[in-house]
């Protein structure tokens, strides 16, 4: 997967299928002109024990549209033909990946142009088969730290292909209003043994936290707060006429959480 | 071969592990870490049993079911009688350890899920009884269905918590508990109700239901002087199961675990997760599960909340694997039938969960001799269905019951 050096990354999720196929697409291609440098594509799962309200919401509608593990895979392609060039993870449950074949899986995600997997609930100890397939096919599969991970840092991070995820705080997926102190020293501890760049994620919703997190980390990921601006423009996203104007307002909401990341650097 | 599962990777043969968010993996490896010192040490033992003899009611009583038993003409009929625990069902043996794991561990908050409301009391019981707060969490659809589960929790002294994601049953209930376990790791003990869950929680259910195993037997062979020839137990997560089984693994006896079959195997109205359900990973834990063929998984039915759940005990789906123990379905109508006859030839009225497991058992009697024993595991009394039944029989007040079908 090739990342952008010398700068710090902004990597948006969105759910595949929320609203619809072709709306991932365009917002795809609006989160990549607002300074993406990946993009996380979710893909909806029935228990998805990692996410809170936000994003069960979105997996519910992309359900409900039919969307499924290999299709929300064929959409990299399109975003592709598009001309979403940015590396693009297909971050998936585990069960998904299971009933499709964990080999059929990474041919497939591979064959449609994606650049890493992440499994959320396939912690180290069980990765072992999915290494393999992941060198194999020359897709990351990427790691996650928590901060309740400790001595497993070193192993894991180590370890870790493309970029290190660290969730923020205990919990699920979600915006958080505060973040907790002893945070910088956890992203401290976590880059202290990282190769690879050090993102932070989980419940990261302001540009005011991206600020605080820019000089602590190598990146930060965003997904609730655009999941939920995704669910507040619904209704105009689907309608023909305020569909463009729906893409620009999300987009420029994605510009704004990533423009902290763009400024000169900061002094601490 | 059967006594080194699960290994030290959790895995009952393919089955079993940890499928978790990286989060949990530290509480899950203090939990293992804890119950293995907790189980060899003799003091933790005593107490378990101490609390389960004088608070619980233990050992449960082994009731030969003679009217049954000439009624049907075949096998001498037993039943083990986990009804007449405290709370009404085999739940509180597995909430007392677990209670006093998160006691030695120092955790003072229990965090529960559950589904027709028997681990919730149970929960709620152990919490009250250990001074200990309880959350548990139950989905908005069960609530309404066992609302005086609800109030008897919330008498207790613990907090309900709706659960709207979902079908807003067991499955969801059980997600919830755990992202709020994600959340709270810190300082809240997850006391998971059955045997399901990511490793070490199968594993430790099983050893505190186990004594429902141990207990059959020393009864059976000090009244019968023998092994029963076939032991029959409902599976939904499948603890009261484990727990008779685990024990008789190792000897020349028919096992013989009942799904809930709901409208039947064949319509997509059941719980038979063995029998229908393939391989996958649910609540933490590689099993056997419903779902589609996208890896979504399928919301299960059965008129008996408590064997509602989609997937099942990875212990089980080893068994299954194996050939040890036999798993085959039992219907609502067979269900219901078989409670009426237990209540109506030996006077017990079992939990329509355990009804599974006494229709299977009738069946399999009527085909073996007189000389032969069939053990029953009757897992919870049916207080809590009372209601429901008297809805499915379309009884009406002041009509007489016999005459209701």
């Amino acid at each position: 997967m090739r990342l952008p050096v010398n700068r710090s990354l902004f990597i948006p999720f969105i759910v595949a299928g929320d609203p619809s196929a072709d709306l991932t697409v365009d917002l795809a291609l609006a989160l990549q002109d607002a300074g993406a440098d990946v993009l996380e594509l979710g893909v909806p799962y029935s228990d998805p024990l990692a996410d809170g309200p936000t994003i069960q919401r979105a997996a519910a509608r992309a359900l409900a549209g039919q969307m499924t593990l290999p299709k929300a895979i064929q959409l990299v392609a399109d975003m592709r033909k598009k001309g979403v060039k940015i590396p693009i993870i297909i971050f998936t449950y585990y069960n998904p990946v299971l009933q499709l074949g964990e080999e059929s899986f990474f041919a497939l995600a591979q064959e449609n142009g994606a650049d890493g997997v992440l499994i959320p609930d396939l912690p180290f100890e069980e990765s072992g088969p999915l290494l393999e397939l992941s060198e194999r096919f020359g897709l990351p599969l990427i790691s996650l730290v928590a901060p309740t991970s400790k001595q497993r840092i070193e192993q894991i991070a180590s370890a870790a292909q493309g970029f290190l995820y660290c969730v923020s705080s205990l919990g699920v997926t979600g915006v958080r209003e505060t973040l907790p102190e002893s945070l910088g020293h956890f992203l401290g501890e976590v880059k202290r043994h990282s190769r690879v760049p050090v993102v932070v994620g989980f419940g990261i919703s302001t540009p005011e936290q991206v600020a605080m997190l820019k000089d602590a980390c190598d990146g930060v990921v965003v997904g609730s707060a655009l999941v939920q601006k995704i669910e507040q423009l619904l209704e105009r996203l689907q309608t023909s006429e305020e569909k463009n104007a729906a893409i620009a307002e999300f987009a420029s909401y994605a510009r704004s959480l990533a423009a902290p990341l763009r400024e000169p650097c900061s002094s601490r | 071969m059967m006594e080194h599962v699960p290994n030290e990777h959790g895995r009952f043969g393919d089955f079993g592990g940890k499928f978790v968010p990286e989060t949990l993996m530290l509480p899950l490896e203090e939990i293992e870490t804890e119950l293995d010192k907790a189980l060899a040490d003799e003091s933790f033992r005593q107490e378990y049993i101490r609390i389960l003899q004088h608070y619980s009611g233990r050992p449960t009583p082994l009731t030969f079911a003679p009217n049954l038993t000439r009624q049907l003409g075949g096998a001498k009929i037993y039943l083990k009688r986990e009804d007449l625990n405290h709370t009404g069902a085999h739940k509180i043996n597995n909430a007392i350890g677990q209670a006093l794991l998160a006691k030695r561990m120092g955790k003072k908050k229990l965090i529960a899920e559950t589904g027709a409301g028997q681990h919730g009391v149970a929960a709620a019981t152990v919490a009250a009884h250990f001074g200990m707060e309880c959350i548990v969490f139950m989905g908005e659809e069960d609530m309404k269905r066992q609302e005086l589960n609800v109030f008897r929790m919330k008498l207790l002294g613990a907090e309900v918590v709706p659960v709207l994601s979902g079908n807003r049953t067991l499955k969801d209930a059980t997600n919830e508990a755990i992202r709020y376990w994600v959340a709270h790791c810190d300082d809240h003990f997850y006391m998971i109700g059955s045997v399901v869950g990511p490793h070490p929680y199968p594993k430790m259910v099983r050893e505190f239901q186990r004594v429902i195993g141990d207990e059959a037997k020393e009864q059976f062979l000090a009244g019968e002087g023998t092994l029963p020839d076939v032991i029959v137990a409902c599976v939904g997560g499948g603890s009261n199961a484990i727990g008779m089984f685990y024990p008789f693994l190792q000897d020349d006896v028919r096992l013989v675990g009942v799904e809930a079959a709901g409208k039947g195997i064949d319509t997509p109205h059941h719980a038979a997760t063995i029998a229908k359900g393939t391989k996958g990973v649910i609540h933490g834990a590689m099993t056997y599960l419903l779902q589609d063929e996208y890896g979504q998984i399928i919301e299960p039915y059965s008129i008996s909340a408590g064997l509602d759940y989609p997937g099942v005990g990875p212990e089980h789906a080893y068994l299954a694997s194996i050939g040890r123990v036999r798993y085959e379905s039992v219907t609502d109508e067979e269900a219901v039938a078989a409670f009426q006859l237990l209540a109506q030839t030996e006077g017990i009225i079992p939990a329509i969960e355990s009804a599974h497991a006494v229709a299977k058992a009738v069946e399999l009697a009527r085909q073996m001799t007189p000389d032969e024993t069939v053990l029953i595991c009757l897992s919870g009394r049916g207080d809590k269905d009372v209601q429901m039944m008297m809805h499915h029989l379309g009884v009406k007040e002041g009509e007489d019951v016999a005459s209701a079908r």
